[in-house]
């Protein structure tokens, strides 16, 4: 029976003699897997920073020398001066970075791999092999994006959402291998975002901790949960597509060629159908890791918890019948727009159930302002504007006219910057002490924290105003249309804030790095919270637990009666607390 | 021998009671689920696609029906030696999981072989993914009028994107198959009580059986 000995459950949790490329690189912890994802998206956070200001410097003062501009090759830029064709690339680039190499492996690939375990009490993922697999698909598909940038002709230029016929045809965009690239790394950026799904969702549901039932689990787990399961459905549909246009490039096949019956519309569907879910890929993992930190910082039980995890449920299950509403513009029938109108507004009912739960978590709570804190109710402010907008958005009427203009940027940024990244900045924090055993400077948090959130703000917020004026989005120089005149100052407001916004990110940088050999030495549950990652030493050994914990309770037990301090974490019993049936196999 | 109690065809414990299949099990359910939706994206868009133009190749015209049906059959056949291995190694009979589990690696085999000499064929007689190579036989019928020339791209394009793609998941199968068999089965690995590799390489076994049975239907048949 020797081939059981090596797949049981055994105790070896302590016994850390590997090497440290097996520890460190090809690891299958899921804590350095996740602390992988960590440094890889945090460096396509940069890249895709850098893109942006190099399109604010253009739109802000259009057709002049960008300073340090005379470094970039001649076909990006003749004197300093950025091209149409680069500026367009910097457009899909920036899109693309963000989108599919910062902000999804930030929420999912880091905090999915690092929290869920931890927080459901259990030894490792369920295949942590194929965990490694996921993260070394992702570094190769960042690896080919980043490398089609380098190449002739460039990146793709067809924008981040792909649209056909300009990404399909060679000949419109002038792009042949940046856009096959392209195709090729969301191929492999699909295959592991499901490898990863298949992961988390069997561990969520089968490796959980002896008393950790489904209402006890943290809403982080809940919404990565569901999470993954709209990753596992809506990846394979993007990677088809992307097959398809792939071929469409390298075969010579006619999907999305209008000219040999293909249809370009036939492409919006797919990405669409793909790119709903997305968006909630993008923005329910931040609002499972706001709603630990606003009740640990309230020092309250959370507000209507059983109410949270149906929402999280429903806006999962929406997400699937409303991708038409990116498309009215696309000729579509309008009854079936009036359709997706409808099902688009339906989504606001759940998402302001999570708005007012948090809000009733803080009401009358003992708020501590940490840096966390601070972070995720800069978070639940910005979502509400992101998401007012979208309701505007989601109305057919309304949407006509600010259809692909800037007020369509202004809500993607509020919802993924004010929404997404805010919510990651706090749970960077947070979760810190448990990825690196110290603590990241707390004034330093605060510092960056109100001139984000302020530079932030006088970035995104004007864009709506030039958006209702009629802005359109991706355009390469403003002051060639002459009703756009009147709102040049308003583009180099803007763009001056962009910059400030970019500068100040240097401090959560700095205060990054400097905190991992510099800061203080963190306690292993600095935030007194009561989560089961907690009863961890910092940082948690591999393997986590010798022996997994028990749970008695669920997780936002905070400022309870009978606990001698105002929280009372999951595996501490309370007199007369009774062991759960399932714990009797851990005596093993 | 305390690890000859642990029950490896259930979920791993201490844990709070999932569903009643291990990790591995339930890994395979919640792959396929996404493996459907990456076939419904593929048939999906090869439904609207042919909807969306006008009249396409009737049945039979390109494609060789009878050669497929034989394949089909021999795909089958190997989701039920499958079953057969499963149901042996589920009695502790070595001997018979060796034999259908051998049956079903050649069955798998044989169906990518007859594909592939179905692609050699077809693509000589001129039917290629962008459509009808110039100067081919196939080019000749359309010329004549005996095939649709508007949607010949479109057919080619659908075909080999669908049938290939599930060619490949059946060469993945195989591939599996032969490591298990090499690695597992013939060492006498798989127990009475432990024969996880034989149930989850089955349960992707027969979701690509099913597959194939759709597309058969709806490529070559409709």
């Amino acid at each position: 029976m020797t081939s059981h000995a090596a797949t049981a459950p055994a105790g070896h949790a302590h016994h850390d003699d590997r090497s440290f490329i097996a520890k460190y690189v090809f690891s299958t912890d899921h804590k350095i897997i996740g602390i992988q994802f960590l440094f890889l998206s945090l460096f396509f956070l940069l890249v895709g920073g850098v893109l942006a200001m190099q399109m604010r410097w253009q739109l802000g003062f259009p057709n002049q020398p960008m300073p340090g501009g005379g470094i970039l090759p001649e076909t990006w830029a003749t004197d300093g001066v950025l091209l149409p064709e680069y500026y367009i690339q910097l457009v899909t680039m920036h899109g693309t970075f963000m989108v599919f190499f910062a902000i999804m492996p930030l929420l999912v690939g880091v905090y999915a791999n690092f929290l869920i375990p931890l927080k459901i009490g259990t030894h490792d993922m369920a295949f942590p092999r194929i965990n490694m697999a996921s993260f070394w698909a992702a570094f190769l598909a960042g690896a080919v994006m980043l490398s089609s940038m380098f190449v002739p002709e460039g990146p793709s230029r067809a924008g981040w959402t792909m649209y056909a016929p300009l990404s399909a045809r060679s000949d419109l965009s002038g792009v042949l291998l940046g856009q096959q690239l392209w195709c090729v790394a969301i191929i492999l950026l699909g295959l592991s975002s499901i490898l990863g799904s298949l992961n988390y969702i069997t561990t969520v549901i089968n490796n959980r901790a002896p008393g950790m039932t489904w209402f006890r689990l943290p809403l982080s787990v809940w919404s990565l949960f569901i999470t993954a399961i709209l990753g596992l459905l809506a990846l394979p549909v993007l990677s088809g597509a992307g097959i398809m246009l792939l071929f469409d490039q390298t075969i010579g096949t006619h999907f999305f060629d209008t000219t040999a019956g293909g249809q370009a519309l036939l492409w919006q569907h797919l990405f669409w159908f793909f790119g709903h879910p997305e968006v909630y890929i993008l923005i329910l993992p931040a609002m499972g890791m706001v709603s630990d930190i606003v009740a640990n910082g309230s020092r309250k039980p959370i507000f209507g918890y059983h109410s949270m995890v149906f929402a999280i449920v429903g806006i999962g299950f929406l997400s699937w019948i409303v991708w038409g509403h990116h498309m009215f513009m696309s000729g579509m029938n309008p009854t079936l727009g009036s359709t997706f109108m409808v099902t688009t507004m339906i989504i606001a009912v759940p998402s302001a159930i999570k708005v007012f739960n948090w809000l009733g978590t803080m009401w009358e709570g003992n708020l501590h302002f940490h840096v966390p804190m601070l972070n995720a109710v800069g978070f639940v402010a910005m979502f509400v504007i992101g998401g007012l907008s979208g309701v505007f958005m989601a109305a057919t009427p309304v949407d006509m006219p600010i259809h692909d203009t800037y007020f369509i940027v202004a809500h993607i940024h509020y919802v993924l910057f004010g929404g997404s990244l805010f919510a990651l900045f706090g749970a960077i924090t947070y979760w810190y002490p448990k990825m690196f055993g110290r603590m990241m400077n707390e004034r330093w948090g605060k510092v960056h924290f109100w001139l984000t959130m302020l530079f932030f703000n006088l970035v995104f917020f004007p864009m709506h105003n030039l958006g209702m004026g009629g802005h359109m989005r991706r355009i390469y120089d403003p002051t060639v249309y002459d009703f756009l005149d009147p709102m040049q100052g308003l583009n180099r407001f803007i763009s001056l804030a962009a910059f400030a916004l970019f500068a100040v990110q240097a401090i959560f940088a700095v205060n990054f790095v400097w905190s991992l050999f510099r800061g203080r030495k963190a306690a292993a549950n600095p935030w007194r919270d009561n989560g089961l990652e907690w009863s961890l030493p910092n940082p948690a050994p591999h393997g986590n637990w010798e022996r997994v914990p028990t749970v008695y309770r669920g997780p936002y037990e905070f400022s309870h009666p009978q606990a001698s301090e105002d929280f009372l974490p999951q595996h501490v019993p309370l007199p007369g607390d009774q062991e759960p049936a399932s714990a009797k196999g851990a005596a093993q | 021998m305390t690890h000859a109690t642990i029950d490896m065809m259930h979920p791993p414990a201490p844990a709070e009671p999932g569903v009643q299949a291990y990790n591995l099990k339930l890994g395979m359910w919640v792959f396929l689920a996404s493996e459907v939706m990456f076939f419904t994206g593929l048939i999906g868009s090869y439904v609207v696609l042919r909807f969306g133009v006008g009249e396409w190749a009737r049945p039979g015209t390109v494609l060789n029906i009878p050669i497929t049906a034989l394949n089909t059959f021999l795909l089958i056949c190997s989701s039920v030696s499958m079953v057969k291995a499963y149901a042996a190694i589920a009695d502790g009979d070595q001997k018979g999981l060796r034999l259908w589990f051998l049956l079903t690696i050649l069955g798998g085999a044989a169906f990518v072989g007859v594909q592939v000499y179905e692609y050699l064929h077809l693509v000589h007689s001129g039917f290629v993914p962008s459509g009808v190579r110039d100067g081919s036989e196939l080019a000749e019928r359309v010329a004549s009028g005996a095939l649709p020339a508007a949607t010949m791209g479109l057919y080619g394009s659908t075909f080999y994107t669908m049938t290939g793609f599930h060619g490949f998941h059946v060469s993945c199968g195989v591939v599996s198959m032969i490591y298990l068999y090499i690695r597992k089965v013939l060492p006498g690995k798989y127990t009475r009580q432990d024969y996880r590799g034989v149930e989850v390489v089955g349960l992707y076994w027969h979701f690509v059986d099913l597959v194939w049975i759709i597309l058969f239907t709806i490529v070559y048949l409709i």
